[in-house]
């Protein structure tokens, strides 16, 4: 594709490519292959996130003096690239890429101290506490109150779709402060333990049957005023500001390993048939369809990252635009993935079980129907591609969003 | 909502019948529960045969039969869907009642309308993809019985099933396409069962040469399987796109309710044009979908050329407003579409799963190329 590498780049990508094939080992790179959830499992994914972090790599885009690599944009892309094409186990975003960026950007100097290192070490694994029941789409209307009580805050409420809370240590959550305020107004960004008297966490099983998000009741919680993050009542501020990360970042290096993926499938569901079998040559069609909006999304990435290296203000649409062609070309090879697993995809059995015994099953075809049944998500989380759709037509046709 | 057929009053009276018993006796959390084991099968066949006495509607009435077709085949599929129990009735009754209707089997016909035998069909395996051939099962004659050897995939509800109905190349491999009656518990039948993702069961089969007696090849009046399994499965396939529509209205119908009740910036969440519309497509795509399968009927007595052409229209529409549908609605419920808790996601892998089943869109859509390619009858 379009990115050229000078010697520079290349060399960098050797080192990558060397650390890969001394440090990620056969199982991790198993793990990494059965992630068919929208991240790879905990362990597996912990482990992975420690080697990274011995290498100095586990927090690439953070600053340098907190542990940050100082990378080019290239070379961010590259390393994304080398980890995607072999197999690493992906960690779930909430510590280094969503609390990080908030509490770099709006956290005392004492707050930054006390979240940043222990992110980076693996002591601490972060939960979101942004969705409610009643508040999806629309953020703003939340309900999880959050009363001043001397140099406490007491929490009620619940929120919803926290991704690995069974996990996690500490969380962080969007809570009314100010009853009184219109929505956005009143709103507060809190950080504090998830193990304290009057929390639950009760499990949501997803519809591939998996175990990923969960619910988390507050009944009398009480958090010490220090957790605040920012200035009362102007959490909003920082929820927007973490909201615009978390749809960043770039997708093709995922979606180029996941469409290499798809043509190793289809070479072994079609080695019975003979070659040029009519409906492999269907399928071949459609994978390339797919490399053509792959490629135009790399192109599209590459842009930004050219943007970003020259210090340009990025498209304030870049961030929509993104999400809606990553999550929708993301849901259209899980499709495609299906369509290779063919009458296989019916069967639901555990991953590492499917091969295994005297009548053994395609694991593929397994793993594939997992992920489109899991990243149906994808255009609902994060803010809905029809909300992103809204958000870029506003942008274009000059409507307040 | 029109009715998408003119039904006479033995079909409303079946339908409503069935219906009463699935809201009374297969109600979503009762599913749930008895499908947790595989037996729970068992349950369902048994509430058909015996509360219900229907699995003669669709046969003739010599061999018990109620002396109707393939129009109840569809309406008891089409009400089955609504309640996601299309299995066992579309193996057991549509496909290996069909067949052994075709062969001529009438006690073994009889045997299952009273719910006493229940056979599944073994007919796929996962090197043919679509195609309906065996290229990996085989059945040889050895002394004045048969020997069967090979490997099938994905067969629907086979745990608990009495009798396996298989289908293998005779006398070796590229051999002329023969059915097998099969005992599920006869020797050198080794099994894996497992959970299927619309909550159902299947097993694969490994067949390691197992002696069957002469009577186990099934046979039509004249003679080869190949043209009735071509017939049967063509009927079973058009079944399959009413299951579907039933299972399409649930999904629409979860959808709207949500889009109503759901409120989100100070209104539901059905006042936003985006999901109007996408509602709207869903809509459509299912009208569209359960007219046809109705409308393609009448083909199913049809010449071969023009049942499959009927029939793989049908799939086409159905297997798509299934995605439609199926996606549409996991979108629009948003994070709890995503959940075990909702009887949506249940009905959207349900759908997901009949994308797939009796041949692909994209298998069907080349059996119609391959249909209008070919020079027209005389």
């Amino acid at each position: 594709m379009a990115l050229v590498l000078g010697k520079a780049d290349l060399d960098f990508r050797d080192e990558v490519r060397r650390f890969l094939d001394a440090e990620l080992g056969d199982e991790l790179r198993e793990a990494g292959r059965r992630s068919a959830g929208v991240f790879s499992d905990y362990g597996p994914a912990m482990r992975w996130f420690r080697i990274l972090g011995r290498r100095g790599w586990n927090v690439p885009h953070w600053p340098v003096q907190w542990g940050g690599t100082g990378w080019t944009p290239v070379q961010h892309y590259l390393f994304a690239s080398e980890l995607a094409a072999a197999d690493a186990p992906s960690f779930a975003p909430q510590g280094p890429r969503m609390v990080a960026p908030v509490v770099l950007a709006f956290g005392t100097p004492q707050q930054q101290a006390q979240v940043l290192p222990r992110i980076r070490s693996g002591e601490d694994y972060w939960a979101q506490g942004y969705s409610e029941p009643g508040s999806g789409s629309d953020l703003a209307s939340l309900q999880c109150r959050a009363l001043r009580d001397g140099d406490e805050y007491v929490i009620n409420g619940t929120k919803i779709w926290t991704t690995h809370a069974q996990y996690a240590n500490r969380i962080f959550c969007l809570v009314r402060t100010d009853a009184r305020a219109k929505a956005q107004s009143g709103i507060s960004f809190l950080l504090f333990d998830l193990q304290l008297p009057g929390i639950t966490v009760r499990p949501i099983v997803s519809i591939s049957g998996d175990h990923e998000l969960n619910q988390v009741f507050f009944d009398d919680v009480r958090v010490p005023a220090s957790a605040l993050l920012g200035e009362e009542n102007r959490g909003w501020t920082v929820a927007k500001y973490l909201l615009q990360h978390e749809r960043g970042g770039s997708y093709a290096p995922m979606l180029r390993a996941r469409l290499r993926r798809l043509h190793r499938a289809r070479d072994a569901a079609f080695a019975g048939r003979p070659p040029d079998d009519a409906e492999r040559r269907d399928i071949g069609l459609k994978l390339a369809d797919a490399e053509c909006r792959i490629d135009a999304i790399e192109a599209m990435e590459l842009r930004t990252l050219a943007a970003a290296t020259r210090g340009e203000t990025p498209n304030p649409m870049q961030p929509s635009i993104g999400k809606l062609l990553g999550t929708e070309t993301k849901q259209r090879l899980t499709e495609l993935d299906i369509e290779i697993a063919g009458l296989a995809a019916a069967a639901r059995v555990p991953l590492a079980e499917a091969g295994a015994g005297p009548l053994p099953l395609p694991e593929q075809a397994v793993f594939g129907m997992t992920a489109y049944l899991n990243d149906r998500a994808a255009s609902i989380y994060a803010g809905t591609n029809e909300v992103q759709r809204n958000l870029i037509a506003a942008q274009l046709l000059g409507l307040r969003g | 909502m029109n009715t998408p057929y003119d039904f006479d009053e033995t079909q409303v009276l079946l339908r409503d019948s069935l219906q009463r018993w699935l809201d009374e006796r297969f109600g979503f959390d009762r599913r749930l529960q008895l499908l947790a084991r595989p037996d729970g099968l068992q349950a369902l066949w048994r509430g058909l045969a015996q509360d219900l006495d229907l699995l003669g509607s669709a046969f003739a009435e010599p061999a018990g039969g109620a002396g109707g077709g393939a129009a109840e085949h569809l309406l008891v599929m089409q009400t089955l869907g609504g309640a996601l129990a299309g299995e066992p009735y579309l193996g057991s009754a549509v496909i290996c009642g069909g067949l052994l209707a075709r062969c001529g089997a009438a006690d073994r016909l009889s045997a299952l309308i009273e719910g006493r035998l229940r056979p599944a069909w073994a007919g796929q395996e996962l090197a043919a993809r679509h195609e309906r051939d065996a290229p990996g099962s085989t059945l040889l004659r050895q002394g004045g019985g048969w020997l069967l050897r090979g490997r099938k995939s994905l067969v629907l509800a086979a745990p608990g099933a009495t009798h396996f109905v298989v289908s293998a190349a005779l006398d070796g491999p590229g051999g002329e396409l023969g059915l097998a009656w099969v005992p599920a518990d006869a020797p050198r039948l080794v099994r894996r069962d497992y959970r299927t993702v619309d909550g159902g069961w299947a097993s694969e089969l490994g067949f390691d040469g197992v002696e069957l007696p002469s009577d186990a090849l099934l046979r039509g009046p004249d003679g080869p399987a190949a043209p009735l399994l071509a017939q049967v499965l063509d009927e079973a396939t058009l079944a399959l796109c009413a299951e579907a529509a039933g299972v399409m209205h649930r999904l629409l119908h979860a959808t709207l309710d949500h889009a109503r009740q759901r409120k989100q910036f100070g209104q539901p969440i059905g006042a936003f044009q985006a999901l109007q519309h996408r509602i709207a497509d869903m809509h459509i795509a299912l009208v569209q979908a359960e007219a046809l399968t109705w409308a393609s009927l009448d083909a199913l007595q049809a010449v071969p050329a023009e049942r499959e052409r009927a029939v793989s229209a049908a799939k086409v529409m159905a297997g798509r407003a299934c995605r439609i549908v199926g996606q549409g609605a996991v979108q629009i419920h948003g994070g709890m579409g995503m959940t075990e808790e909702l009887a949506v996601g249940h009905y959207f892998r349900r759908a997901t799963m009949i994308e797939a089943q009796l041949g692909s869109v994209d298998w069907h859509l080349r059996r119609l190329e391959r249909q209008a390619a070919a020079p027209a009858a005389a």
